[in-house]
């Protein structure tokens, strides 16, 4: 076999597992920004059986109505987020929720948010030491804005776009 | 209800988040390495391919198939680039063994190759039945304590009369005679999961108790007293793997582990502090006491004054990498059978003899992407001890390659582990295809859009 094929095959082979390596790079950045594409497909299903809230005549402000992540911004689970759909979630210990939190001082399952004509609503499911949005506590269902602490427990959580 | 339900699950189904066919392509790419790999290693070698090369080709390629399928079926939303990555990795050993196979002699009678080829197939059987039988990983979690006394009793195994057996200095096989055949096994490689799944349970419910600080030194927030146990028991247990099975890599492995999840679930530093005192002390009295730990720190200090007595398989490993250099010399080009137990332990230098620095770095960034999927995983997880389970995985996967890959570049002392995927040697593999299928089925829960969660929670 002369020199040169063997050079070409030794240096093509390195520039072929560098390229896989490189093509993973690729796949793992389109997976990272993949959610932003989501978001701008997502409020279109939900727009067709959401009616406009009353003051906005823009389109703008319709989707400002329409949540599209749970964030958890404090305790022990701070930092993941859920894409919320079309079905509802359910906030508790037990490990049949959506999300799973372990702090001593929530229930098994603790709270529910769930769509509503105008965005998201939540209700407490009777846990012992009770769900806050801001600072009242939930008694019924409650309308939960965007950007506004819900505090279960040592948990802090946000609906965002 | 349910009428809306299969409504959000075929909207989900459309979802981009899935991305297995992302996954089938990168497959298929890396498929084509390892194939192309093997075929480079025949024409160089033999100048033509051998009858090898097409049952590699086919029994590769429908194994990483029967990988796809199974997770299309069981785990449609897990991750797209971990099975991919670690496909490649072992295709990459299976050849570079088929090549220091050929290196001994090139009509090989009974090639390592083949039984590594028959592993591969029992390790994606295993890949397959992990993703079957653990369909949710949070039931994992009620097993916590079985899986604390299954990991110890595996660990334990290879002390005991009859089945434990010594090879190359190190206790810590089971060998099994069935008819015929004589099965050798490492259980340290099954015990790492299970321990990592009783880890995972233990600190999850622990936490709270073990990030209570009661004073503050030097700015490290120390823990009580009484809280120490833990971590005092798993330095023991380590400590007597290394005495009594003379293993240096397991015993380096878990009580990394157990420091590392212990500092993921508290997220206070100092129980990194106190693990590396506690493994300062520990690596101090076994130099003192122990022989085989004096010889190892002595060749890891200098391999070239025994250069053709202790110190041989390590400098010759170093020759290897020197003659690789930054471009390598080709595969089935060099000489990486110089270096005893270039199969196992010393895989990586065989590639770095023949792929150079620059393969080298492109295997570790290998490892690498599969330790980032599985923190991404980590972090993405919706429960806590998911959480710390694939945070466990992958931290596994990390320190074992740096322990293996620093012992063979001399830059700690050489434990002697298996190189994850690359090295010859049924329980590494079949092991760690358990353990990427137990990341993979976390990542299919931490990545699976909430309304389908809800609709199989249903049914």
């Amino acid at each position: 076999m002369s020199e040169l094929t063997l050079t070409v095959l030794r240096l093509g082979f390195l520039v072929l597992l560098w390229t896989f390596v490189l093509t993973l790079a690729g796949v793992m950045r389109s997976d990272m920004f993949g959610p932003r594409v989501t978001r701008s497909r997502a409020p279109k299903p939900r727009q067709a059986s959401t009616p406009k809230p009353p003051k906005g005549a823009a389109a703008k402000s319709s989707r400002r109505g329409s949540a599209r992540v749970l964030t958890v911004v404090e305790g022990s689970l701070a930092g993941t987020s859920v894409t919320l759909g079309t079905a509802p979630i359910t906030i508790g210990r037990s490990a049949d929720c959506t999300v799973v939190i372990d702090d001593d001082y929530a229930s098994n399952h603790h709270a529910r948010i769930s769509p509503h004509e105008s965005g998201w609503i939540i209700e407490d499911l009777g846990s012992t030491n009770g769900t806050y949005v801001q600072r009242t506590r939930v008694a019924g269902a409650m309308s939960v804005p965007l950007s506004t602490p819900i505090r279960i427990g040592k948990t802090v959580m946000e609906l965002r776009k | 209800m349910s009428a809306l339900d299969v409504t959000t699950a075929a909207v989900s189904k459309k979802s981009p988040k899935q991305r297995r066919g992302t996954e089938l392509w990168l497959l298929v790419f890396a498929y084509a390495i390892g194939v192309a790999a093997f075929a480079q290693v025949d024409i160089v070698l033999l100048d033509q391919l051998s009858a090898d090369f097409t049952t590699f080709a086919l029994v590769f390629g429908l194994g990483l198939v029967a990988a796809h399928v199974s997770l299309r079926w069981l785990a449609p939303h897990a991750d797209p680039i971990l099975l991919p990555t670690v496909s490649l990795l072992n295709g990459l050993g299976l050849a570079m063994i088929h090549r220091l196979d050929l290196a001994e002699d090139l009509n090989p009678t009974d090639p390592d190759y083949v039984a590594q080829l028959g592993w591969f197939v029992l390790a994606i059987g295993i890949f397959f039945a992990v993703l079957l039988f653990v369909r949710d990983h949070r039931v994992l979690q009620r097993y916590t304590y079985t899986a604390m006394l299954i990991g110890l009793l595996l660990l334990v195994l290879p002390l005991l009369p009859f089945i434990g057996a010594e090879i190359n200095g190190a206790r810590i096989w089971v060998r099994l005679t069935l008819g015929p055949r004589t099965f050798s096994f490492q259980p340290a490689e099954v015990a790492k999961i299970v321990l990592i799944v009783f880890f995972a349970g233990y600190l999850v419910v622990k936490r709270d108790v073990l990030a209570l600080a009661r004073s503050r030194v030097f700015g490290i927030d120390l823990p009580r007293g009484r809280d120490l146990g833990p971590i005092l028991v798993a330095w023991v247990a380590s400590l007597g793997v290394l005495v009594f099975q003379q293993d240096l890599g397991t015993s380096l492995l878990f009580f990394g582990l157990f420091v590392t999840m212990l500092y993921i679930a508290t997220e206070r530093r100092s129980w990194i502090f106190i693990g590396g005192v506690l493994f300062a002390a520990g690596a101090f009295a076994a130099y003192q006491l122990f022989d085989h730990v004096q010889l190892r720190v002595g060749i890891w200090l200098d391999p070239f004054t025994d250069e053709s007595g202790n110190g041989f398989q390590l400098a010759q490993s170093l020759y290897g990498f020197a003659s690789g250099g930054v471009l390598g010399v080709g595969l089935g080009q060099g000489h990486p059978d110089f270096v005893p137990f270039a199969k196992t332990d010393f895989i990586m230098s065989a590639f770095g003899e023949e792929l150079g620095l620059t393969g080298i770095m492109a295997l570790l960034a290998l490892y690498g992407i599969v330790i980032e999927r599985g923190m991404r995983t980590a972090v993405a997880c919706r429960d806590s001890f998911g959480k710390l389970l694939a945070a466990g995985l992958s931290v596994a996967i990390g320190i074992q390659v740096f322990v293996v890959v620093g012992g063979v570049m001399k830059l700690i002392p050489l434990t002697g582990l298996t190189t994850p995927f690359l090295s010859y040697g049924g329980s590494s593999l079949v092991a760690n295809w358990a353990l990427v299928a137990l990341l993979l089925r976390v990542s299919d829960a931490a990545r699976r859009p909430p309304e389908v969660t809800r609709r199989e929670a249903v049914t």
